[in-house]
């Protein structure tokens, strides 16, 4: 059986974080931690990827730019909030130009907390995210069968 | 002439972490003018000031940048010390100095993997990262975080380090210069990485003093000027020079920025071979009230931080200029006349941390 | 010790006294505004080495200067963002982003 979740691709986007989350990403993705062991594939595409990482909060000017990544990429998709200013706002929460967390413009399936989010920490949230893509798959799958059959 | 066209560069990009746009004006291939637009990762965190009290901040000032966050917290807390007349426990003075070359250290090891990535060198980012997670793991031992440290406060320093500890990062950055001098042969030497970094990208002198540029992108390009020398926590304790290069290309830049992890790591020695015994914070009473103009030596050049204060425990104005806002104008510059295809790696090499610009 | 002074002077005369810091060789360092009751309060840093010199000067609400990007260039993101988060109006700035530099959700939030 193919399976999305040998190879997915993963892109990163910063919201408006403070760098803490974003560097810790990508120390996931080189040794040490290395995500690649999972067949995680670090690319700068939106449409060739499959789980979105975002980091830091959501404010009026990049609204736009998160709705947009998210819309271009390919279904099934899986989004994971990491750090605490992704996840809610974090303590960015007060400031004026912050709307809150990554869910008030796109739907988030797993949040990371932790400011910053420990390498660990984003690497069980990835490895959740790619169970999360086997099940909207099957699940899709499934409903495109009953669909058939009621036709 | 040919025709002019604008190209749209970011904000999301591949070789870009952080998000930045640029409007690129070419001719050809050729750019002739850029135009930024940022704003991507404005949180107005200078605002904070009036809901959080003055020694809650230092919280908000280490996270205006992950990757100088030790150096923005210092920044703020000396600031506030100043305005206050709190004269640190020269121990203290003494951490401070190490953790912020340690941050350098990080900072500029971090900046030569991007750029390695940034050229198409996956597999020497890989390994001066792999190199970095070193430092990272020092910091976590010493003060518990691998990023923000929340070690500063004002009056002092949260953590001590003991002298055993001290010891044994100085064998760790023994072996790690070993390994380094190693790993940058590839960097200055080899003919393919040669190519990409000569000759690119020029700034010169006169330039580099026009446009207020700061840090190892000025110091590239001949001007000797590093914000150390005024002598604030330990460091005018300690013997150093600032760093230059006459070329002023993308060479130039990653030389410098070589050759300064090289003297961080001298400097952590010296440090560690002077620091005194004793306490490490005195109790801070009362509120400040004045106003001060801190400067920082941070891993991408001054940063300077306003703080106003009216004798409550709200500050009136926290302002920070960070080494980044002062080089984009260089940067801009930098970029007229090259080509298309080298665009990415002169964003890079000014090092932009574009959450410290825009707050 | 290198120095580190505030020099306060009359807005009228910001571009005169601007142009003395240029000619003896001083770099802009930076721009900011503070709010105050009954306005603002500019400041305008430039160095020398590692001196530090501080033109500082109070303006009312809604009161117009001129920018300085004539003779530092590289001011031109600093008056921006003056005029983007705290609504001072400066006139001819180089590169005006007419207010779109800072796209925040509140206005002028500073103001």
């Amino acid at each position: 059986m193919m399976k999305i979740s040998k190879s997915p691709w993963l892109l990163h986007y910063d919201g408006s974080s403070c760098n803490g989350c974003d560097i810790e990403v990508l120390a996931c993705l080189t040794p040490v931690y290395d995500v690649e062991r999972f067949g995680v594939v670090n690319t700068g595409n939106p449409k060739h990827a499959d789980i979105l990482l975002i980091t830091g909060g959501i404010n009026r000017q990049n609204e736009a730019v998160v709705k947009q990544i998210y819309s271009q990429m390919p279904e099934n998709k899986v989004v994971v909030a990491v750090g605490i200013c992704a996840c809610d706002g974090g303590i960015f929460k007060e400031c004026y130009n912050i709307l809150g967390g990554v869910d008030k413009v796109i739907p988030v399936d797993i949040y990371v907390p932790g400011c910053a989010a420990r390498p660990e920490a984003i690497i069980d949230g990835v490895v959740k995210a790619i169970a999360l893509l086997d099940r909207k798959r099957e699940l899709k799958k499934r409903n495109a069968a009953a669909l058939h059959k009621e036709a | 002439m040919s025709k002019r066209s604008i190209v749209p560069f970011g904000p999301q990009h591949p070789v870009l972490p952080e998000p930045i746009h640029l409007d690129l004006v070419l001719e050809d291939e050729k750019v002739v003018e850029a135009i930024p637009s940022i704003g991507f990762v404005h949180r107005g965190l200078e605002k904070l000031v009036e809901k959080k009290d003055f020694n809650e901040y230092v919280y908000v000032a280490e996270r205006i940048c992950g990757i100088c966050s030790f150096m923005h917290g210092m920044g703020y807390c000396e600031a506030v010390e100043n305005i206050m007349e709190v004269e640190i426990p020269p121990r203290a003075k003494y951490l401070r100095t190490i953790w912020c070359e340690m941050s350098r250290i990080h900072s500029h090891l971090l900046w030569l993997g991007l750029l390695a990535d940034a050229f198409g060198f996956e597999s020497l980012f890989m390994e001066t990262w792999r190199m970095r997670e070193k430092v990272l793991d020092m910091f976590e031992y010493s003060t518990g975080g691998r990023v923000i440290f929340s070690v500063n406060k004002i009056g002092g320093q949260r953590k001590d380090m003991d002298n055993d500890m001290i010891r044994e990062f100085l064998g760790v950055f023994a072996d790690m210069e070993r390994s380094l001098k190693e790993l940058v042969k590839t960097f200055l030497n080899n003919s393919a990485v040669n190519s990409r970094l000569r000759d690119v990208g020029f700034l010169t002198k006169q330039q580099a003093f026009d446009l207020g540029t700061v840090g190892p992108f000025m110091r590239s390009s001949g001007i000797s000027r590093d914000t150390r020398k005024l002598g604030y926590a330990a460091y005018p304790n300690l013997e150093f020079e600032p760093i230059t290069s006459e070329v002023g290309d993308c060479y130039a830049r990653t030389d410098v920025r070589i050759r300064e992890i090289f003297q961080s790591i001298d400097i952590i020695r010296q440090a560690a071979a002077k620091i005194p015994n004793g306490e490490v914070a005195v109790p801070v009473k009362g509120f400040p009230e004045g106003e001060y103009f801190m400067r920082v030596e941070q891993p991408r050049g001054e940063a300077i931080y306003y703080i106003k204060a009216n004798g409550t425990k709200f500050l009136d104005r926290m302002r920070v200029r960070t080494p980044t806002f002062a080089n984009l104008p260089g940067m801009l510059e930098t970029l007229k006349g090259c080509q298309l295809a080298d665009v990415p790696i002169l964003i890079l090499t000014i090092d932009p941390c574009i959450s410290c610009t825009e707050r | 010790m290198p120095e580190n002074i505030i020099i306060p002077i009359s807005p009228e005369g910001l571009l005169e006294e601007v142009l003395k810091m240029k000619g003896s060789g001083c770099r802009l360092v930076q721009i900011c505004a503070t709010r105050i009751e009954e306005g603002y309060e500019m400041s305008y840093s430039f160095g020398k080495d590692l001196d530090l010199y501080t033109l500082r000067f109070c303006i009312g609400e809604d009161v117009e200067i001129p920018s300085v990007t004539e003779i530092y260039p590289a001011s031109f993101l600093y008056e921006n963002e003056i005029h983007d988060l705290f609504g001072v109006p400066i006139k001819m700035i180089s590169l005006d982003y007419q207010g779109t530099l800072y796209r925040t959700e509140k206005k002028t939030p500073f103001k």
